[in-house]
């Protein structure tokens, strides 16, 4: 059952509560948020049907904004997502290269993920970190001034961050 | 050094905290204006002060706010534009990050100037740890009186809150931006009715960017006319130019707009030069929707008159040999770099973030980007060049919303000022995949800064 603890239950109220009375339907986008973070980091048709009945909005008015937005996920993803920017600034500073050597080191293109599930490869476009590039979104924080190297260590993190929590 | 309004206390230890920034200052532009002030004697003020909105079109600030319609019994909103997507890009999130006061203090006082008594900060859903700062700043000018029921005892009430989007670029368009804030995809709507006058929720609103609010701190503390002293004609005040692309030291700089492009990008104090001792080809000086501009016109006009970084100095010789001050995205391309591949990256995003409302829009954006990856890959036609020209200007002028010129832009400046480079593409599928094109553009060397 995809349900709500009651903590994220006041959250959810708290949210509601930012908007003008009878416009809960503002929620929309925060809540979105909090149901895929909460369910699993994708967002499935019952995660976004209960959604819906909680700010009593028809299920199409959710998914019309869910596959509006990049950062809604309609299929499930590695634990760990690499999101990296290939837009103008990134390119300029070697972005491009950053991207190959990601996919090559994992065995996946831009869009897969590794056969355990662990790592998703995405390109992304400007996330606004363009001074600090090459870079990429991983989770809530953004991994900047990328090398070779670093992305190595980042990989080697992630696996063993995972490997703790196994 | 040059004067510094907003980010003079960015580097003192703790000033994210409120404690460390009320005693630097901190939130004395809030009880002058709500004890001292009116709401129509801050909006002076700031028309006085001659204050220019940052987020790109450089609208008067003051006259967007004597706009908002007062109808009797109806609420009115302040939204704070942090989606900060345009390529180039960084300068907002600098703001937030390491001075959340000091936008939280420009909300209060441009809240009380509007009649906003429930403020929405609207931040692009990437800056993911953001809110937290911002939410952490605001509980703490509300435990101290400055947010709430009845700040400061004046009687105004004023509630912030922070609201995430989710990845879209054309959100960062004030009615996409109210859609999304409703809830809905970000769809900009048709104008008129501007957002002055039926906004969010069908109420008055006004959309401004976090740099321009947060210029109203200064411009209550000293006065809109000693703010006007600072800069250069109707560029007044200072701005945040975020620097980033073939630069020794890319990052967030504060300049009041009297320095020349040329100081911009090789002093110390700001770029600090091109890395590798290359040289300069080309920059694109207000973020990726801006036209791109070749060395030498970037630093000298084609007057032969200095360029300054201004919003006049900028846009000197308009689109044929100018540009624009835009969002402050500055990016500069060394000669290593492709104008062919850059534009193709760019045609790519806009493609990405078209919102699809338009056919001009939507199908431009496509077979933009279609045929310049062609041209970059080596498989281009020289007939694809005067068609990508076509495309653009049949986009430009003729969508809802400005993202279409936005995308059109680059692609004509590429063009006009660099057609020879994707000519050369053409000619040489091979070689193009090999080697780049450089600094062939200029028949006299001399004319690049080393
Ligand atoms: C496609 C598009 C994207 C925009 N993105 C932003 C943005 O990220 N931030 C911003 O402040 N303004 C952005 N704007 C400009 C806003 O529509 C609006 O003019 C601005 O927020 C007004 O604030 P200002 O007068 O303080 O600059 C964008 C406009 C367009 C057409
Ligand atoms: S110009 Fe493009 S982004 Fe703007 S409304 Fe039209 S289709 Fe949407
Ligand atoms: S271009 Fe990559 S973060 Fe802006």
């Amino acid at each position: 059952m995809v349900k709500f603890s009651d903590d994220k239950i006041n959250k959810v109220n708290e949210i509601i509560a930012r908007y003008p009375e009878g416009k809960q339907k503002s929620a929309l986008l925060p809540l979105l948020h909090l149901a895929q973070e909460e369910f699993g980091n994708w967002l499935d048709v019952p995660v976004m049907d209960y959604v819906a009945e909680l700010l009593q909005i028809t299920p199409i008015e959710v998914y019309e904004v869910a596959t509006f937005y990049s950062m809604y996920n309609l299929k499930p993803v590695g634990k760990y997502m690499f999101e990296v920017c290939q837009t103008g600034p990134c390119m300029l500073r070697g972005s491009d290269d950053i991207i190959a050597y990601i996919g090559t080191k994992l065995g996946i293109k831009p869009g897969e993920t590794t056969a355990d599930g662990m790592f998703t490869l995405k390109t992304v476009e400007c996330l606004g970190a363009c001074g600090y590039a090459p870079m990429m979104q991983l989770g809530k924080h953004f991994r900047e001034h990328l090398t070779k190297e670093k992305v190595d260590q980042l990989i080697e993190e992630c696996r063993s961050k995972a490997a703790q929590n196994n | 050094m040059g004067v510094k309004l907003l980010l003079d206390k960015a580097h003192v230890e703790g000033i994210r905290y409120f404690d460390v920034y009320r005693r630097e200052g901190g939130y004395r532009s809030v009880e002058k204006a709500l004890k001292e002030m009116t709401p129509d004697t801050i909006v002076e003020e700031v028309k006085k002060s001659g204050l220019r909105g940052r987020g790109g079109a450089g609208f008067p600030t003051g006259m967007k706010w004597s706009f908002i319609a007062k109808p009797e019994g109806v609420p009115r909103h302040l939204v704070c534009n942090a989606d900060e997507s345009e390529p180039g890009t960084f300068k907002d999130r600098y703001l937030m990050e390491f001075l959340p006061h000091l936008l939280i203090e420009g909300l209060i006082v441009s809240s009380f100037a509007l009649g906003s008594n429930a403020t929405y900060i609207y931040i692009r859903g990437e800056y993911a740890w953001i809110p937290d700062i911002l939410e952490q700043a605001i509980e703490e000018a509300r435990a101290n009186g400055f947010l709430g029921k009845n700040i400061l005892g004046t009687g105004f009430d004023c509630e912030i809150y922070v609201h995430r989007g989710a990845g879209a670029y054309i959100c960062g368009e004030e009615t996409a931006l109210i859609e999304s804030l409703e809830g809905k995809r970000g769809n900009p709507r048709i104008k008129p009715p501007f957002p002055a006058i039926k906004g969010a929720w069908d109420r008055p609103t006004v959309v401004n960017n976090v740099e321009t609010l947060a210029a109203v701190v200064p411009i209550i503390n000293m006065g809109g006319e000693e703010y006007a002293k600072i800069g250069v004609g109707k560029s007044t005040g200072t701005k945040l130019i975020s620097a980033c692309g073939n630069i020794n030291k890319p990052g967030v700089y504060e300049i009041d707009m009297t320095i020349s492009v040329e100081e911009f990008i090789y002093s110390d104090e700001y770029c600090g030069g091109i890395p590798n001792g290359k040289r300069l080809k080309a920059c694109i000086p207000g973020g990726s929707s801006v036209p791109i501009l070749p060395a030498n016109l970037l630093l000298k006009t084609a007057k032969g008159e200095t360029r300054y970084m201004n919003y006049e100095s900028l846009s000197d010789g308009g689109f044929a040999t100018g540009s624009m001050m835009g969002s402050g995205g500055f990016i500069v391309l060394d000669e290593d770099q492709c104008v062919v591949r850059n534009t193709y990256t760019l045609a790519r995003f806009y493609r990405h973030e078209s919102c699809g409302q338009c056919s001009p829009c939507r199908e431009g954006t496509g077979w933009m980007e279609k045929i310049l990856k062609a041209i970059d890959t080596g498989k281009g036609k020289m007939s694809d060049i005067d068609l990508l020209w076509d495309i653009q200007r049949r986009i430009e002028g003729n969508t809802i919303c400005p993202l279409g010129d936005a995308a059109a832009w680059p692609v004509a400046a590429a063009i006009r000022h660099f057609r020879d480079e994707f000519e050369w593409h053409v000619l040489n599928p091979e070689e193009s995949q090999r080697r780049n094109y450089g600094l062939a553009h200029y028949a006299d060397a001399r004319e690049v800064v080393a």
